[in-house]
C-alpha cells in the first residue's frame, strides 16, 4: 500500500529533507517551478543545494492511513526503476491525481510534489505509457486568460515531471480554462476547487 | 372609433398569448435620465387571416430598450390613428409625448403584407420625414419592426439604429456533469433563437465577420480546443487550427481576409494572424508571458490583446506590420479581453478592481477610465456596431445570463434565459 506523505509547507519540506540527510527527497530540484522555463527552475535548485538529488524515489507507507505531515518514517528512498507494470498501476492506485493552484498561480505546491514523483516514476517505467494534464481556472477573469492560465499550469506540472526524467513525448498538456470546474458555486471553497491541474491517463 | 381601438386591442390580446416565448427576456434595470417621451399607435391591419406579429410592440420594445424613450401605454393613447390626416395632436400634447409613430400592415397578397410607417413630431405637427413603405413577405414581420425601430432611432438619435442586428451566445443547459453547450444565434432583442452548433463538450469565444456572414469560435472535442469558421446560412464549417496546446480566441479582421487568434503550439501562448484565402500564419507576438484575446482595430492596423508581460494582465497594442508594442491600459488591479468601439475612441476592457470584476470603459483621447457596470463577475463584453452599447456576460442570482448597458453607463438591461446558463455574447455587425 502506498500513500502519499503530505508536506503543507516548505518549512515542513526541509525539516524533512534536514532529517532525511543524505536521502533526496523528491522534486527538490524544482522547488518552485514558475511560468518561465527551466532556467528559472535550474537557479531554484540552487537553494536548495545542500541534499543530493536522485531521480527516482519512492514514497510508501507500511502503516497506511498513519501519515502525517511530519511523520518522516515512512519515507524511503528507492532507486529501483525497473519494476513491472503491474506494482507500478497499483503504485498509481492510491496516489493523488489532481494538484491544486494559488489565484493566478501557476507554482506547482509543495505538497503534490510527492504524488507527482509516483506519476513520474510510473511514466518513466513504462514509456509507453502516455499522460494529458488537463488545466483548470476558477471562474473570475476572461476565457480567453483562463484557457492561457490553465494550460499554464498543466505546463508547470508538466515541466516537473520532465525534470525527473519523464520524455516530454510522454505529456501532453491542454488547457479547459474555466469551462470545466468541478465546483459549481461562486465561493472561494468553489475557487480553489477549480483552480488545478488534473492527471488523466491516455 | 372607440369600437375601433377595442377591436384592435382585442386582436392585440389574442396576439400576445400566440407570441412565441423568446429564449431571452428582456428585463430594463436603469434607463438615461432624460427620456424622450412617444407613442408608438398601434399598427391598423387590414387581411385576411390574423397577423402573426404586432409590429408597433416590437417597435416600442426596440425604442424602449435603447434606453432614450418613455413609450406612452396604449391605454392612455386616446385613439389610434394611422394616417396623419386622423392624427389630432391636440390629444398627444395633453400625454406629453413629442413624437407619435403611426403605420398600417395591409396583406397585399398570400406571401407579403405591406407596411407603411411614419414618425411624426407633435410640436411641430408635421412629419419627421414623409411615410415610408415597405413589403415584406410574411415570415418577416418581425425584420421589418427592427427595420422601422432602426429608421426612427436614426431619425431622432442621429446614430444608426442596432435594431436589425443579431447576438451570437453560448448556452449550458442540463446536467451539471453532463451539460449540453449550444451556440446560439437570436435576434438582438433575444427573439427568434437558433442552434447553431450543439455539443457536449465546451463551446467559447464565438466573433462575427465583417460583413456578418460567417462566424469563428472555439469547441472543444477530444477535450482539446479547435477553431472553426463557420457559414451561418449553410452550416458549413471549416476547422481552421489544429495545432499541440491552446488553439483560441479567433478575431475576424476588419477586411474580412484573416483571422486573429492565439496557438501556443511555440511554446507559450502567442497572437498570429492567418490569412483564410491561402492559410497563411503569421506570429505577431513573441514573449513568454501569456499573451491572448486579441481585438482588432477598428482600421485594421494594430491588434489590441491581453498580456501578463508586466506582472498582472494589462491592454496592450501591437503594429501588425511593424510589431512595435506599447502598452494601453494603466488603470486597474488588471485589464483584459479589450476591443475598440467601430470609431475608435473608447476601449473596453474588463478591468479588476478590489476583486471585482466590472466592463470598463477608456476613452483613448485622454486615457480616462469609466466603469460601466455594478454587476457580478462581469466577462466577455461585445460593443454594439453603431458602439452604443455593449453586451456582456454577468452572473445574476447565481446562474450566468446576458446584460447590456449604454457606452455612457446609463441605459443598462438584463436578458436571462429562461432555462439553463448563457454567456460569451457576440454582437453581430451591421447586416448589408
Amino acid at each position: 500500500m502506498v500513500t502519499v506523505l503530505r508536506i503543507n509547507t516548505i518549512e515542513e519540506l526541509i525539516m524533512s529533507v534536514n532529517k532525511l540527510g543524505k536521502f533526496a527527497v523528491i522534486g527538490l530540484s524544482a522547488a518552485f517551478i514558475v511560468g518561465c522555463g527551466s532556467t528559472a527552475t535550474d537557479t531554484d535548485s540552487s537553494t536548495v543545494t545542500e541534499t543530493e538529488t536522485e531521480q527516482v524515489t519512492e514514497v510508501s507507507d507500511s502503516s497506511s492511513g498513519a501519515n502525517t505531515g511530519s511523520d518522516l518514517s515512512s519515507v524511503v528512498v528507492d532507486d529501483s526503476s525497473n519494476e513491472n507494470m503491474a506494482s507500478e498501476k497499483d503504485m498509481l492506485s492510491g496516489v493523488e491525481h489532481i494538484f491544486y493552484f494559488d489565484f493566478d498561480k501557476s507554482i506547482v505546491r509543495p505538497e503534490a510534489r510527492e504524488a507527482l514523483a509516483m506519476h513520474a516514476k510510473h511514466l518513466t517505467a513504462n514509456p509507453s505509457a502516455r499522460v494529458v494534464l488537463e488545466g483548470h481556472a476558477d471562474e473570475r477573469g476572461t476565457r480567453e486568460y483562463n484557457m492561457a492560465l490553465g494550460e499554464r499550469r498543466a505546463k508547470a506540472v508538466s515541466r516537473y515531471l520532465t525534470i525527473q526524467g519523464v520524455a516530454a513525448s510522454q505529456i501532453e498538456a491542454v488547457s479547459f480554462g474555466e469551462e470545466k470546474p468541478s465546483n459549481f458555486a461562486h465561493t472561494d471553497t468553489a475557487w480553489q476547487a477549480n483552480r488545478r491541474v488534473e492527471v488523466r491517463y491516455e | 372609433m372607440r369600437t375601433c381601438k377595442f377591436f384592435i386591442l382585442l386582436l392585440l390580446s389574442v396576439l400576445a398569448a400566440n407570441i412565441v416565448k423568446a429564449q431571452l427576456v428582456i428585463e430594463i434595470t436603469s434607463g438615461a435620465d432624460q427620456l424622450l417621451p412617444l407613442s408608438v399607435v398601434p399598427f391598423n391591419y387590414q387581411g385576411e387571416g390574423p397577423i402573426a406579429e404586432d409590429v408597433a410592440q416590437i417597435v416600442e420594445n426596440d425604442l424602449k430598450r435603447s434606453g432614450l424613450f418613455e413609450a406612452i401605454p396604449r391605454d392612455s393613447m386616446l385613439s389610434f390613428p394611422s394616417k396623419k390626416e386622423d392624427v389630432f395632436f391636440r390629444d398627444w400634447r395633453l400625454l406629453k409625448s413629442d413624437y407619435v409613430v403611426i403605420g398600417s400592415v395591409t396583406e397585399k397578397d398570400a406571401n407579403n403584407y405591406e407596411i407603411k410607417f411614419e414618425l411624426l413630431n407633435v410640436l411641430t405637427e408635421k412629419s419627421v420625414e414623409k411615410h415610408e413603405s415597405i413589403t415584406v413577405d410574411k415570415a418577416s414581420l418581425r425584420d421589418a419592426a427592427h427595420y422601422i425601430s432602426d429608421k426612427i432611432y436614426t431619425l431622432l438619435t442621429g446614430i444608426k439604429g442596432a435594431f436589425s442586428t443579431r447576438i451570437l451566445y453560448v448556452t449550458v443547459e442540463g446536467k451539471r456533469t453532463e451539460p449540453t453547450y449550444r451556440l446560439q444565434v437570436a435576434d438582438a432583442d433575444g427573439y427568434r433563437p437558433q442552434i447553431v452548433v450543439e455539443s457536449q463538450e465546451p463551446i467559447l469565444s464565438p466573433s462575427w465577420s465583417s460583413d456578418g456572414l460567417f462566424i469563428t469560435y472555439v469547441m472543444f472535442r477530444n477535450r482539446r480546443p479547435h477553431i472553426f469558421v463557420q457559414e451561418l446560412s449553410t452550416g458549413e464549417r471549416q476547422q481552421i487550427a489544429q495545432y499541440k496546446g491552446l488553439n483560441g480566441a479567433p478575431a475576424w479582421s476588419p477586411d474580412g481576409k484573416q483571422l486573429a487568434l492565439v496557438l501556443s503550439k511555440d511554446g507559450n501562448p502567442e497572437i498570429y494572424t492567418f490569412e483564410i484565402a491561402t492559410q497563411k500564419l503569421k506570429r505577431i507576438t513573441n514573449h513568454y508571458s501569456i499573451d491572448t484575446e486579441p481585438s482588432w482595430e477598428p482600421d485594421g492596423k494594430g491588434i489590441v490583446f491581453t498580456s501578463d508581460r508586466g506582472g498582472n494582465p494589462q491592454i496592450y497594442r501591437v503594429d501588425i506590420n511593424t510589431k512595435n508594442i506599447e502598452r494601453i491600459t494603466f488603470e486597474g488591479d488588471l485589464n483584459t479581453r479589450a476591443s475598440m468601439t467601430p470609431d475608435g475612441r473608447y476601449l473596453v476592457t474588463v478591468q479588476k478592481n478590489e476583486g471585482s470584476y466590472h466592463i470598463a470603459l477608456q476613452d483613448m483621447n485622454n486615457g480616462r477610465v469609466q466603469i460601466l457596470t455594478e454587476t457580478y463577475l462581469d466577462e466577455s463584453p461585445s460593443i454594439a456596431p453603431n458602439g452604443s452599447m455593449v453586451i456582456y456576460a454577468t452572473i445574476h442570482q447565481g446562474k450566468g445570463v446576458l446584460a447590456v448597458v449604454s457606452v455612457d453607463g446609463l441605459v443598462k438591461y438584463r436578458l436571462p434565459s429562461a432555462a439553463g446558463e448563457v454567456r460569451e455574447p457576440a454582437w453581430s455587425p451591421f447586416f448589408e
